[in-house]
């Protein structure tokens, strides 16, 4: 019965989201420093683990293949399906998850128990429009991120394959190119849009509906992260069954 | 002016408003003490519009909270300003950011204007060269200071204050409760002020509620809190030692 409440609770907090709008000067700031916190704060973290999970992905392709009747091309083609469909959108986001996720449930987390958002609500400003709507659409720039995720994640594969000497640069590059399905790109950033809008609400959720003092907030930080996963996970095996099943 | 009529609230099972009725005069200093537990704060959060009665009514200018439609919610509630316990600054925005931010939000003036404006009210409650600091930056004092002047800074009807020297040394505590008291005057403010400090209470209580279970056990004035028989209050003021002393000098 709890989590129908919690689930109601979400999206009546969705539905207020965009009433009494904050003003468009202050929005316009809001939204800014989200950009720079949430998608710009983060590329650091996503480059570097794409690089070398790319790289990882590569190598234990590269280790697996026994049979010298699988062409050497297959690492590339391996590397580019998994980062492509999986890595880049899926556990990026999961990885968001715990980045962006925490960050937006402690910082909203904080100004509840520190009475700042009785203060917006005091004043008459929409705390959740004001709170959450600016997260919201920084994390529309989340694609931007996965891109660079997506082919950081591939070159990072071409290097440890390389200089590792599993297959030569062409073999990879042909695998790269084999099979090429366009609708992969975009099956990923459907999925990737959609991670965005739960990496901002979730989190959000949590941090704004939370009780008590400081403990309560790392609490919540994990507790959103766990919640966060879940419904990442879920929802990529319903958008992964309804455009490529 | 505010007029209290009849205020219940519960939360579940537990009753903790029960009846309240009382009016809080516009340029005075009203002050709702009690133990802690009493109601005092679900009271003015009910009077804000945090929280809404299960019963009663809140009368703002002899406008009823309760037929109020949501513009007229919406403008009455910048009409007023809230001193929190913890003074509730944005601790991502300076001192002048936090006084200005109201202003921003809800009026049409320049940047220019609005500036303008902010640094009068921080001048008026003597934070002239804080105005670059973020709230982390500056003392508890100091943070109760701007957050007296984010509340004031629009002009407000009515001015609310949980518990505005709690954490403060006496001598901080005075000067913010000096502050509040002529500000009161000076712009003709109805304000409310929760309270449980005695020190308060003799200083700035124009009128008193003091609430006892959620329930209006006593009210009066700063000069009537002593002569009063009411066990409640007697109680509650003479807890301390050094009132006792007080009260052994004056018999």
């Amino acid at each position: 019965m709890k989590i129908l409440e919690h689930i109601g609770r979400y999206f009546m907090m969705l539905g207020l989201v965009l009433k009494k709008r904050t003003k468009t000067s202050v929005m316009r700031r809001l939204i800014i420093n989200d950009i720079n916190d949430l998608i710009l704060g983060s590329l650091g973290i996503v480059a570097f683990l794409s690089f070398f999970v790319g790289g990882v992905v590569s190598i234990q392709t590269a280790l697996n293949i026994d049979s010298p009747l699988i062409p050497k091309n297959i690492v590339g083609f391996a590397t580019r399906q998994s980062v492509l469909l999986e890595f880049a959108p899926t556990f990026m986001s999961i990885i968001m998850a715990g980045k962006v996720g925490s960050f937006i449930t402690s910082s909203i987390g904080t100004m509840r128990v520190t009475e700042q958002i009785d203060a917006l609500e005091v004043m008459g400003v929409n705390s959740i429009n004001y709170l959450i709507f600016p997260k919201i659409i920084a994390m529309l720039f989340y694609p931007f991120v996965i891109t660079i995720a997506m082919f950081l994640g591939i070159f990072g594969g071409w290097m440890a394959t390389i200089y590792a000497g599993f297959s030569s640069s062409s073999d990879f590059i042909d695998g790269i190119q084999l099979d090429f399905n366009s609708f992969h790109i975009t099956y990923a950033y459907v999925k990737t849009l959609v991670f965005s809008f739960i990496l901002a609400t979730i989190p959000s959720y949590h941090g704004y509906y939370m009780k008590g003092g400081a403990l309560e907030v790392g609490k919540a930080s994990t507790v959103s992260f766990v919640w966060t996963s879940i419904v990442i996970i879920v929802v990529n095996y319903i958008i992964t069954q309804l455009l490529l099943a | 002016m505010i007029e209290i009529k009849s205020l219940y609230k519960s939360f579940g099972e537990v009753e903790i408003l029960k009846g309240i009725s009382t009016t809080f005069e516009k340029g005075k200093t009203n002050l709702i003490i009690g133990q802690s537990g009493s109601g005092k704060t679900v009271l003015l959060k009910c009077l804000l519009g945090l929280l809404i009665p299960n019963k009663g009514e809140i009368m703002y200018d002899n406008m009823s909270h309760t037929v109020m439609n949501t513009q007229e919610k919406t403008n009455l509630r910048r009409e007023m300003g809230m001193v929190f316990q913890g003074s509730a600054l944005f601790d991502s925005m300076t001192v002048l950011e936090n006084v200005m931010f109201p202003l921003q939000m809800f009026t049409t003036q320049n940047k220019a204007e609005i500036k303008e404006r902010a640094e009068t009210v921080i001048e008026r409650v003597k934070l002239k060269d804080a105005n670059q600091k973020l709230p982390s930056e500056i003392s508890g004092g100091m943070q109760k200071r701007v957050a007296i002047a984010r509340a004031i800074v629009m002009n407000p009807k009515y001015l609310f204050c949980d518990e505005p020297n709690s954490g403060l040394d006496p001598k901080t505590a005075i000067v913010i409760d000096n502050l509040i008291h002529e500000l009161t005057k000076e712009y003709e403010i109805t304000t409310v002020i929760n309270s449980h400090d005695m020190n308060s209470v003799m200083e700035i209580g124009e009128k008193i509620l003091f609430l006892k279970n959620g329930v209006k056990a006593w009210e009066g004035s700063n000069k009537d809190i002593f002569k009063t028989e009411n066990k409640a209050v007697t109680d509650f003021v003479y807890s301390s030692e050094l009132f006792k002393k007080v009260r052994a000098l004056y018999q």
